[in-house]
């Protein structure tokens, strides 16, 4: 009976994520109306979007060139390899996404775009966190970290220095973004875990995890640090070579005591540790704290008092599109704009992550799916992913609550700090110990 | 008409060489040369800086990082190449001079092949159930009453390291050593019997001198494996060791290649240095032709 009755549920969560997909093509129909000459020249365009497993993938991408008069390749790698090739090839690449950590490597080298920011439709529908560098309700968040206004905006049209204040020129365009804290094994937890400052607490000594790297995992590191009154920092996002130092030695202090048990590198290895029980409080991502959850296993994603780790990803077009075919320039834009106009954002929400315009969001989910995944409010009914799996049964609150629960107490942003060379030369050092 | 179409000796074989050379040249040399210039280069974000820097030098011979590195990754290197001998003696013993059927001999070298049969990667999860705090070995151990608290040290450390990479590569110890003793003639064996040796004697007297090639051959391949790994090292041990090849990819990924090419040039030169004198020991070139 009560099988009957979860199958029956689910299929209603399809028809209503069929519904969805349908408002958005019926959406973006709107958009793809160009003069018939314009979609002749253009059909014969091809661009190369290179992004993330986040933001890259053939639903999308056949959904885009369903939607638009011209070809929409996209190509799936690892951050690395995709920084890499904007650095060397940029040429071979005219759209490309990529987050708060990799930021501090487009100042001064000619290779993004500026964005015109009359360009962009939905600037003006946009979350304040990019385009003012405050919260919802108006109030300025953390800058600790590069935080999203810090990367936002050119100071000008050569695109070489970036820009506190809001200009006419856009580095980029946000499409998702996220708080990440830790998540948390409950049925394997000697208490509550209240503070990032558990995470380096003798209860859980070779039970924690953190991220393999510079730009999450030492800011994780260094909000724990700060939380369980070991260190002080100026700005733990972008921290000093003394800082350094000192955080340093007593992370290799905690890990010859054996505190540590793994540093994971990827979504996988985090949702593996997690799940098999090796580690019962790590750094965790959204997503992760769900696949977890979808395994039968329980896992919180909680709320602590030092606030959480903001992210973003941003979307930028290539330099050499201006100075190229303006038809293929134009075709580029159109396929940003599409980005955000609705099928992509309906589908990444799908899987946890926010949109940077939830209006658009709002229009196009399912009342159910935006109210839990936006609203913080219980599921009517069971929640679907994109790939047909429930999620979460009907009842069920998101870990945080809304959208501006979760992601209005950034404590610290992703980062790449100033002192990057001097942190991966010390973080070597912290490996070898 | 015939005598314009020969070639004298000297021009044919440089005309052989040519096409080697080439490729040596183009991809081999000329790439190494770069990377030994950007090893005296200075860097930024994501940029190297075309100035002379000795920087990344100075930093790989005195700080204790280049030591602690090196130190990891030969402990790992002696016990591993110890591990795969004796294993990879042991097997190709056994295959080569007491199963008598070759049907046999070829299952039975199948069946060492059976773990490659899964991706490297799964085959790296699939540790994990097996040496995790709740996995397989550890139950079994607390099932039997032998430990009472499950032993975390099976996984993300040295010890499931070591596994792994003897898992990995003792086919890569057998199979060259199985090669060299498949071309002892039974008559010596025989001749060494009638003279009364035993079975260990054989082996010690007989055996051991006639496989220095094959062993060579294993050695090398684990000391290449070994000491130019990074993934393994990383995902089993949780990223919680630190080896020359691990540093590497370390700065690779940060976009620092000046040091990550000065530490490249160290590691190269000395894997070619062992790699020269094992090949000083046995002129492997003789041996394999015989």
């Amino acid at each position: 009976m009560s099988e009957q009755n979860s199958k029956g549920l689910s299929r209603r969560g399809f028809m209503k994520g069929a519904a969805a997909t349908a408002g958005a093509a019926l959406g973006s129909g709107v958009i793809t109306g160009f003069p018939t000459y314009w979609a002749q020249a253009s059909k014969d365009i091809t661009i190369t979007h290179v992004g993330s497993i986040y933001t890259t993938n053939p639903t999308v991408a056949e959904q885009a060139n369903k939607d638009l008069g011209f070809t929409v390749q996209m190509q799936t790698l690892d951050n690395t390899t995709l920084i890499n090739r904007l650095l060397t090839q940029a040429e071979t690449v005219d759209v490309a996404d990529f987050g708060n950590t990799s930021m501090g490597y487009f100042k001064n080298k000619g290779i993004l775009m500026p964005i015109p920011v009359k360009e962009y439709k939905y600037w003006d529908q946009t979350v304040p966190l990019f385009t003012q560098g405050t919260y919802a309700d108006g109030k300025a968040y953390s800058m600790q970290g590069y935080a999203p206004i810090k990367s936002q905006f050119w100071a000008d049209q050569s695109a070489q220095e970036y820009s506190l204040t809001p200009t006419e020129w856009l580095v980029g365009i946000p499409v998702m973004y996220n708080a990440d804290t830790l998540g948390v094994r409950p049925d394997l937890v000697p208490h509550k875990v209240e503070s990032w400052g558990d995470l380096f607490n003798s209860d859980f000594a070779g039970k924690v995890a953190l991220q393999d790297g510079v730009g999450v995992g030492v800011p994780d590191a260094a909000v724990a640090l700060e939380a369980a009154g070991l260190m002080t920092y100026v700005d733990k996002g972008n921290m000093t070579r003394e800082e350094i130092d000192k955080t340093i030695d007593l992370l290799i202090e905690l890990k010859r005591s054996g505190h540590f048990r793994s540093f994971w590198t990827n979504f996988d290895q985090s949702v593996q540790l997690m799940a098999s029980g090796e580690v019962v409080l790590q750094s965790m991502f959204a997503p992760a704290v769900t696949e977890v959850r979808t395994r039968g296993i329980e896992c919180q994603y909680l709320p602590l008092k030092e606030g959480s780790r903001g992210w973003y990803i941003f979307q930028s077009a290539m330099a050499h599109l201006d100075a190229g075919d303006k038809l293929r320039r134009d075709c580029v834009m159109e396929y940003m704009n599409w980005c955000n106009s609705g099928f992509n954002g309906v589908y990444f929400s799908r899987q946890g992550f926010y949109s940077s315009v939830p209006d658009l969001m709002k229009a196009q989910l399912s009342e159910n799916d935006y109210g839990y995944w936006y609203e913080g409010k219980a599921a009517t009914a069971d929640i679907i992913d994109p790939f047909g799996k429930v999620m979460e049964k009907a009842g069920a609150v998101r870990d945080g609550g809304s959208l501006w629960d979760r992601m209005g107490n950034v404590g610290i942003w992703n980062t790449l700090m100033d002192e990057d060379r001097y942190l991966v030369r010390r973080w070597q050092d912290f490996m070898a110990a | 008409m015939s005598s314009s179409m020969t070639m004298s000796p000297r021009a044919a074989s440089w005309l052989q060489a040519t096409p080697f050379t080439l490729i040596m040249t183009c991809l081999v040399m000329v790439p190494l040369a770069i990377i030994l210039a950007v090893s005296f280069m200075d860097y930024g974000f994501a940029e190297i800086i075309p100035e002379f820097y000795l920087g990344n030098w100075t930093d790989l011979f005195r700080s204790s990082l280049t030591l602690d590195t090196y130190r990891t990754v030969f402990k790992q290197l002696a016990v591993v190449w110890t591990i795969t001998l004796l294993l990879g003696f042991t097997i190709s013993y056994y295959l080569i001079f007491h199963v008598r059927s070759n049907m046999w001999r070829a299952i039975f070298l199948a069946a060492c092949a059976i773990p490659f049969w899964t991706s490297g990667p799964i085959r790296m999860i699939s540790w994990v159930p097996l040496l995790g705090r709740e996995g397989i070995v550890n139950q079994a151990l607390l099932g039997m009453g032998i430990v009472d608290q499950p032993i975390s040290w099976l996984l993300y450390s040295e010890f499931s390291v070591i596994v792994v990479y003897v898992n990995m590569l003792t086919m890569a110890m057998a199979g060259p050593i199985a090669n060299s003793m498949a071309k002892i003639s039974p008559s010596i064996i025989q001749a060494a019997r009638d003279q009364g040796a035993s079975e260990w004697q054989v082996i010690q007297e007989v055996i051991i001198p006639l496989i220095k090639p094959g062993i060579v051959v294993g050695t090398i391949f684990i000391i290449t494996a070994v000491m130019g790994d990074g993934f393994l090292v990383r995902a089993m041990s949780g990223n919680q060791m630190n080896t020359p090849a691990v540093a590497i990819m370390n700065e690779i990924n940060a976009f620092q290649y000046p040091p990550a090419a000065a530490k490249s040039v160290v590691l190269l030169l000395i894997v070619l240095g062992m790699v020269g004198l094992l090949l000083r020991f046995v002129d492997i070139r003789k041996e394999l032709a015989r």
